[in-house]
């Protein structure tokens, strides 16, 4: 029993927002969807399981800000004690509002550029690296949808593709 | 269930009950011989929280027109309706004005004209001549600043009355034309409030601490009052939901408005620090004098840190995740505590500067808040009942009804 992949190639998002649907219900899995933007309610219409990049995002910010304050500390409270403008800073505590803007940047810099990273890591998208993108008609106005099944549903499933609007259903058997 | 909203006789005797709490809290005061000064620090309190409810609603009402947004329209009588209570407070706001210029009040020292003159008649120096506010004659010059005041107000209220009016007649006819020319209005008034607005809160609020000055302080105020603003949209509408009306707001709209008051009360922080940390690492005496006033021995402090950990960490912490933001309960009870501590805010911006240490926050300050609140609702709900309570016919309507985020 071979997988096959099957790209269908629809020609607009709400076309294809209601084909998730219907595909959805139908109970076949959707291995991936291409598309040139950002389309409102498809990973609703797939059910598709909330991002964890917030929660990344969190953890970033939260060890960042932790970091700021230890060195800040190291810094300016215990290594180099200053006296700055009449504001003698021997105890972090008593300094804090002076303190509080390069620990607000680190923590905004630090959650921002990780998570960028953690993006470009987890979907694999470097410059130079191949893409895994099938089409490259989805970087300009089409949407691919692609699915991997068993060989004796591709008919199936293909009908059913082009009932739902697709406007080209491609069977790619590896 | 219906598009038109009409106040119940229960609503009705509630706000009656609520106006009515206010008056006798009034007379309570009266009667028990709470000082004139602390009375009218509270009714200038009460009068510019709420008017600034109805001035940030006409401004986001025409940031809405100006920014061509589509995702409010649902809800788009809701803020209008709070937007009309801007005229009303603003009259009494000029009101106010007007007593301590005929001296009912000596709310602001610059008021009185002795602080200006620096020799009496008999040659002697007179003990009541302050050099500091001298300084600012020519700012608060009756002419100048009663012109300011009038010109202003008059261009808040008269840009409040054209969108609205527009909006209404927009609904009848469908005439795209009025829509396209309310945009115009609105960006015209967009940048008459951003230049006119701090003047407004240096006149009312700052120069209560005459001596005091803060290039932030407009911007801070103004922050505060747009998150008061987005706070009363939310928790009117979740009622207005909960009533069963606004049929077409959904958990998306909701989200929204969870994202405002978030990002307005980061805002507000902001602000807020830029200003102590600025006056704070100075230290210089004529700046520090505000925050000695609060954080001194006048007993603010428990309150001024209250007030600002609240506005910063309850949105923080509570609306940071998205269900959060389309739970009601939690948007309903965070939205309540932070409308208090806005309140607050501007309770601790007034009072240090007219009744020094002798504030209390007793009988008096809530009945008359609860009054202020009574009189703002009833004339709110009576701009909501006029018309059907979600637009009829504009040009985004349906995109907006289709919101998803």
């Amino acid at each position: 029993m071979s997988t096959n992949t099957i790209h269908a190639i629809y020609d607009d998002d709400e076309v294809l927002v209601n084909a998730a649907k219907t595909i959805h219900s139908a109970g076949i899995s959707v291995k991936e969807v291409f598309t040139p933007f950002a389309v409102h309610g498809l990973p609703e219409a797939l059910h598709t399981p909330r991002t964890r990049i917030a929660i990344c995002s969190f953890i970033y910010g939260a060890i960042a800000c932790s970091l700021a304050c230890l060195t800040i500390w190291y810094f300016t409270v215990y290594d180099w004690p200053q006296d700055v403008g009449g504001k003698p800073s021997w105890t972090l505590y008593h300094n804090i509002p002076a303190f509080i803007p390069p620990i607000f940047e680190f923590t905004v810099f630090c959650s921002a550029h990780f998570m960028f990273w953690t993006l470009l890591f987890r979907s694999w998208i470097f410059p130079g690296v191949t893409p895994k993108n099938p089409d490259p008609r989805t970087t300009d106005d089409k949407f691919l949808v692609l699915i991997e099944t068993d060989s004796n549903e591709v008919d199936k499933i293909s009908r059913m593709l082009k009932e739902t609007g697709a406007s080209e259903v491609k069977i790619v058997s590896n | 269930m219906s598009l038109i909203y009409t106040i119940s006789d229960k609503t009705k005797k509630i706000l009656f009950a609520m106006m009515a709490i206010g008056v006798f809290a009034f007379f309570y005061a009266l009667v028990r011989g709470i000082p004139g000064q602390r009375i009218w620090a509270n009714l200038l309190v009460n009068i510019f929280f709420f008017m600034s409810i109805g001035l940030g609603a006409t401004f986001y009402m025409a940031k809405k027109y100006a920014a061509e947004a589509s995702y409010a329209i649902v809800y788009k009588r809701v803020y209008e309706a709070i937007s009309g209570y801007l005229p009303v407070g603003a009259l009494m706001l000029i009101l106010f004005l007007a007593a301590g210029f005929l001296g009912l009040h000596h709310i602001y020292h610059w008021m009185d004209k002795n602080v200006y003159i620096e020799k009496l008649a008999n040659g002697e120096t007179n003990p009541l001549f302050d050099k500091g506010i001298a300084h600012k004659a020519a700012y608060f010059n009756p002419m100048f600043f009663w012109g300011r005041i009038l010109v202003f107000f008059g261009l808040f209220i008269l840009a409040q009355r054209t969108l609205r009016k527009r909006s209404l007649e927009e609904d009848l006819t469908g005439d795209i034309s009025l829509y396209k020319k309310s945009i115009t209005t609105s960006a015209w008034f967009l940048v008459v409030f951003g230049f006119t607005a701090p003047v407004i809160v240096w006149d009312v609020i700052m120069s209560v601490d005459t001596h005091w000055f803060s290039t932030m302080f407009g911007w801070y105020v103004l922050a505060g009052f747009w998150c008061t603003t987005m706070i009363t949209i939310l928790l009117l509408s979740l009622y207005l939901k909960g009533k069963g009306h606004l049929e077409e707001m959904n958990d998306n709209h909701f989200h929204d408005l969870g994202k405002w008051v978030f990002a307005l009360s980061v805002l507000w922080t902001y602000t807020f620090f830029c200003q102590f940390m600025l006056i704070w690492y100075a230290n210089i005496p004529e700046e520090v004098t505000y925050f000695q006033d609060r954080l001194g021995s006048f007993g603010y402090r428990p309150l001024f840190w209250i007030m600002f950990f609240t506005n910063l960490i309850l949105p923080l912490i509570v609306l940071m995740s998205r269900d959060a933001k389309r739970n009601p309960k939690f948007l309903m009870i965070v939205g309540g505590i932070l409308i208090l501590t806005h309140w607050l805010d501007v309770f601790v911006m007034v009072m240090p500067g007219t009744v020094g240490a002798n504030w209390k926050i007793g009988p008096m300050e809530l009945g008359m808040f609860i009054g202020f609140a009574g009189l703002f609702l009833f004339v709110v709900l009576n701009q909501l009942a006029k018309v059907p309570l979600v637009v009829q016919k504009h040009p985004m309507l349906d995109e907006s009804k289709h919101h998803q985020i």
